[in-house]
């Protein structure tokens, strides 16, 4: 199984639960805004601590609460695209996307520099500042980012909500060469279900 | 304008103080605004009222306070003087010390509004890509909360190169040990007919101050991330 998460976390008065076990490709995580998709993201990062449960990915237990594992989010090998990009403002787009490459160990590295920036067609960009950058710009900074962390999945939430129709068409096409091309999973959150129709292997409904 | 021995003298004792007090005050400050940007305590209302005291308090009663405290006999000043070595009162190193207190709270309160401007997602991001919690904060935290650390210099030097009331009131007003700018100017204020040095000091005081602020937009304009800013 690529995701096999079981987890549950109150969150003032909400409590947020899900559990599935999907296989490759890219998962749609779909369901009414509140329901806590990116709070369920958060914790398969391990930036959200679960009140109970577990999250593997590929095999590898990142959480059992019973077991008592817990991996800091810096050795849980997700790469994670952000609504925002949330690119780092105070270095240029080449520094960005080293980032996590640096910090990866080699053998941990599955793509390169120069791969990612021909894949993602940002070559022009590279010397840039984030803040100059459009959103699909900053978008797909943000894509290259993550892989060249060398994650063995990948997380990502509404990448497509802040983008006008045609940079949408675009970043789509983008993910799905991610998806069929590299061959990484993907837990993808959108609330938009045109989107979840072309782009999900399989789809997952959050309820309240 | 040409500057006598005497002149140099007070410069240079100036600006060692105030480069000592700043550079004391500096960890201390990025420690406690952080502590108080992020941290969540018990007496933290407690810490953030001490902090701010020599910024309410009278200069005079902080320096009968460091005059209490940290002479001789003093509870922090005998110790540091019988067991360490050190003497603070009516050194240059206690004059440093003064204007450390001094501009400590102005320093805290400049890097703490930057700490708390940085965006904490940038720090979960961070830690998604591999970054350790420390890493993430060397890399992230601290040079997006730079602006804060360059006002919070130039805020530190000026307050420190300014300091008077605290300052006579702990280390005295001795020539060539404690006696800086502003103490060197009152000096010569109580007796008639130096005019000129008074003039002429004033006029370097007002040097150093627009010095430190000038060098600091430069430095903050050479690492604005491609934006303009200003340090104050």
């Amino acid at each position: 199984m690529s995701f096999d998460i079981d987890v549950a976390k109150r969150l003032g008065d909400i409590e947020i639960a899900a559990a599935f076990s999907v296989g490759p490709g890219l998962t749609a995580l779909t369901g009414p805004s509140g329901a806590g998709k990116t709070s369920l993201l958060a914790m398969v990062a391990g930036l959200l601590k679960p009140d109970r449960g577990h999250v593997r990915v590929d095999g590898v237990t990142l959480f059992d609460k019973a077991e008592g594992i817990d991996l800091p989010p810096n050795r849980r090998r997700i790469g994670y695209v952000f609504q925002d990009a949330r690119l780092f403002p105070h270095r240029r787009v080449r520094a960005n996307l080293l980032y996590g490459h640096r910090l990866a160990t080699p053998e941990d590295r599955w793509i390169g520099l120069e791969d990612v920036v021909s894949f993602l067609g940002i070559a022009p960009l590279l010397d840039r500042w984030p803040r100059s950058l459009s959103g699909g710009e900053a978008q797909r900074v943000a894509i290259g980012r993550a892989l060249l962390s060398g994650p063995r999945s990948l997380l990502m939430d509404e990448p497509l909500s802040s983008l006008d129709p045609p940079r949408r068409a675009e970043i789509m096409t983008l993910i799905e060469r991610v998806r069929d091309e590299l061959a990484v999973p993907i837990l993808y959150v959108t609330h938009d279900g045109a989107e979840a129709e072309r782009l999900a292997t399989q789809r997952i409904t959050l309820g309240i | 304008m040409t500057l006598s021995a005497d002149d140099w003298e007070i410069i240079r004792l100036s600006l060692k103080v105030s480069g000592v007090a700043v550079g004391l005050a500096l960890p201390v400050s990025f420690a406690l605004a952080y502590l108080l940007a992020r941290g969540r305590f018990p007496g933290k209302a407690v810490l953030d009222g001490l902090v701010h005291l020599p910024l309410v308090l009278p200069p005079v009663v902080t320096g009968w306070l460091l005059l209490i405290g940290f002479g001789l006999r003093g509870p922090i000043g005998g110790p540091l003087h019988d067991w360490f070595g050190i003497t603070l009162i009516f050194r240059w190193t206690g004059a440093a010390f003064a204007a450390a207190i001094m501009a400590l709270p102005l320093m805290v309160r400049a890097i703490r509004l930057s700490i708390e401007a940085v965006d904490r997602r940038l720090e979960g991001a961070a830690r998604t890509l591999g970054a350790s919690p420390w890493h993430a904060f060397r890399t992230v935290t601290l040079p997006l909360s730079r602006p804060g650390v360059l006002a919070a210099l130039v805020l530190g030097f000026a307050r420190s190169i300014g300091e008077f009331g605290a300052t006579i009131t702990f280390v005295s007003n001795i020539p060539g040990e404690t006696r800086t700018l502003p103490l060197a100017i009152y000096a010569a204020l109580q007796m008639p007919g130096n005019d000129a040095t008074v003039a002429r000091l004033a006029m370097i005081s007002v040097a150093l101050s627009l010095g430190a602020l000038v060098a600091s937009e430069w430095l903050n304009r050479r690492h604005a991330f491609g934006r303009g800013g200003h340090v104050l």
